[in-house]
């Protein structure tokens, strides 16, 4: 492998003990992924400050104790603790300090205190092209997808080892041959239904399940789709399936026509209809039971999303608790009218963390509502709830009932 | 032909999962019993085993899962995948580094019995005479 020779100076401990650890790793996985060379890199995105266990600070701490920081502008993911609202937090006083002790460790590293998993909704985000190194499956597959920036899938201790350095593999998605379209997803629906928010992560959803760690391209979208929309079509996949990055013809940036997409690869086709999309919906969760709360917001709601959702719950209350994730940038942006909208909801506001991997829950009568694929996804197995998915209205709308409403007319 | 992704050497029984398996969300860290509801080898532990995955899956949080296991002495004693993977290779290095211990990452082949025990090192997986 080539190194360069400050590469080679912070491997072999020229820039301390802390950066040769780091280097160590960004070297281990350059060999893993075949890398021949690393690569400057302008930001990183971390998503290790979830604590999982003492190993996430043991690291941390090695990194801190030998004297390093990052060297790239660098966000932190969500973590454990909602450090604006911190009474909604169930869990013991001995996680909370440790989950607190992460954090504030990767603060020390010279990380900016962002908390959540919505980078791209910061006011700074990275443009085309911008080699960057991000932790946090739905900020992956957003920046290659959306942003046109370029990063590989960064797991835990890689992306903060990155940012360290500055460098990162130079393999994968960070290549123009890494980033060709390797399927494409022909969506066969009525066009009407793109207006419909539902179809994007039940599509996304879809997408993770059928097309594992490739690279689809998706033809039958069109310029309606907005960045919400795609946000969730990215989660969805990237929680269902191990989606890095997709393309959709006259959409997404380099994806102009399917010929640049493929970069003129033949690739196989894949077709999705309707009734693939509603035997989704009915995947996620059906539950016409009892609800017992709904959480919104997962990735973190956008300010367009926050208007929106103020605008639908106006001279309503919710009968059951209602929490919306988001960041404290976000939340720090959004009007005063909004945050009277949904005060007088009923609105729980959870910034910093999630819903899904903290426990703010407590005890469930019944079952939980969700948007979002992802949530639904990974709630059962996190908290044993059971879930009911359906679109942000109609969250609103069972909420306000008390009971599980959807829509039976959907995609029919 | 042995690809050592993570240098080392593990000695113990074989567990070989047919589906990839997810640590985050996957598997408890503090036993190494694996959780996930929807896997085949639900309930059973990874403390101890020489594992075999086709390759790996799921959460980028899975690296520390992995390492938070190796560290609880609940892991696997080494790893054999079928193809590289950078998160089960970055929480490996890491825990090994941290905590001393030398687990092994290989893409090999599996021996033929897959019943008995292995030895696992740079050379590949090879059946050993069960204790």
């Amino acid at each position: 492998m080539l190194l360069s020779a400050e590469d080679r100076n912070m491997f072999d401990g020229g820039r301390g003990d802390g950066v040769a650890f780091a280097m160590g790793l960004v070297v281990k996985l350059a060999e893993v992924s075949g890398a021949s060379t690393l690569v400057d890199i302008s930001g990183a995105h971390i998503d290790g400050c979830l604590y999982h266990g003492e190993s996430g600070i043991d690291y941390v701490e090695h990194l801190v104790n030998g004297g390093a920081r990052v060297a790239v502008p660098t966000t932190l993911n969500v973590s454990s603790l909602d450090l604006l609202h911190p009474d909604l937090y169930r869990g013991t006083n001995e996680t909370a300090a440790a989950a607190k002790q992460l954090m504030d460790l990767h603060v020390a590293l010279g990380c900016e205190p962002t908390w959540t998993c919505a980078p791209y909704q910061l006011p700074v985000r990275p443009g085309r092209g911008e080699q960057v190194a991000w932790g946090e499956s739905n900020a992956i597959v957003f920046a290659n997808s959306v942003l046109g920036a370029r990063t590989n899938r960064y797991g835990d201790f890689a992306d903060l080892a990155c940012a360290i350095t500055g460098r990162a593999p130079f393999s994968g998605l960070h290549t123009d041959a890494g980033r060709a379209a390797t399927v494409v997803v022909a969506l066969d629906i009525d066009t009407k239904w793109l207006d419909h928010e539902l179809i994007f992560p039940l599509l996304g959803h879809w997408i993770g399940l059928k097309c594992g760690n490739g690279i689809p391209v998706i033809v039958g979208l069109d310029e309606r789709v907005g960045e919400d929309n795609l946000k969730a079509l990215g989660a969805a996949a990237a929680s269902s399936g191990a989606t890095a990055m997709f393309h959709a013809v006259g959409v997404t940036p380099e994806a102009a026509t399917l010929d640049d997409a493929t970069r003129g690869r033949e690739v196989p086709v894949l077709r999705v209809t309707g009734s693939d999309l509603i035997a989704i919906r009915e995947s996620l969760g059906f539950a016409r039971a009892r609800l017992g709360a709904v959480s919104v917001g997962t990735p973190h709601m956008s300010i367009a999303e926050m208007t929106r959702l103020a605008e639908m719950v106006l001279g309503t209350e919710t009968a059951v608790p209602f929490y919306v994730n988001t960041s404290r940038s976000v939340y720090g942006d959004v009007s005063p009218e909004v945050r009277r909208a949904l005060d007088g909801f009923g609105v729980t506001v959870v910034t910093d963390t999630c819903t899904y991997i903290t426990p703010i829950l407590g005890e469930v009568d019944g079952a939980v509502m969700t948007n979002s694929a992802k949530w639904a996804y990974y709630a059962p197995g996190n908290l044993g709830v059971e879930v009911a998915f359906g679109s942000l209205a109609e969250c609103v709308g069972s909420a306000a009932a008390g009971r599980v409403e959807l829509d039976d007319h959907f995609l029919s | 032909m042995t690809k050592v992704l993570v240098d080392g050497t593990a000695s113990g029984p074989l567990m070989v999962l047919s589906e990839p398996l997810s640590f985050w969300g996957g598997v408890d860290p503090a036993t190494g019993t694996i959780i996930d509801r929807s896997h085949p080898a639900v309930g059973v532990s990874v403390a101890g085993m020489v594992l075999y995955m086709p390759y790996g899956r799921g959460s980028s949080s899975s690296a520390s899962v992995i390492a938070e296991t190796i560290r609880n002495g609940a892991g696997p004693l080494g790893f054999i995948l079928g193809e590289p993977d950078e998160i089960v290779v970055t929480g490996v290095f890491v825990a090994n580094a941290l905590y001393g211990t030398r687990v092994p990452v290989m893409v090999t082949d599996l021996p033929d019995d897959t019943d008995k025990p292995v030895f696992l090192d740079a050379s590949g997986a090879r059946s050993v005479a069960a204790e």
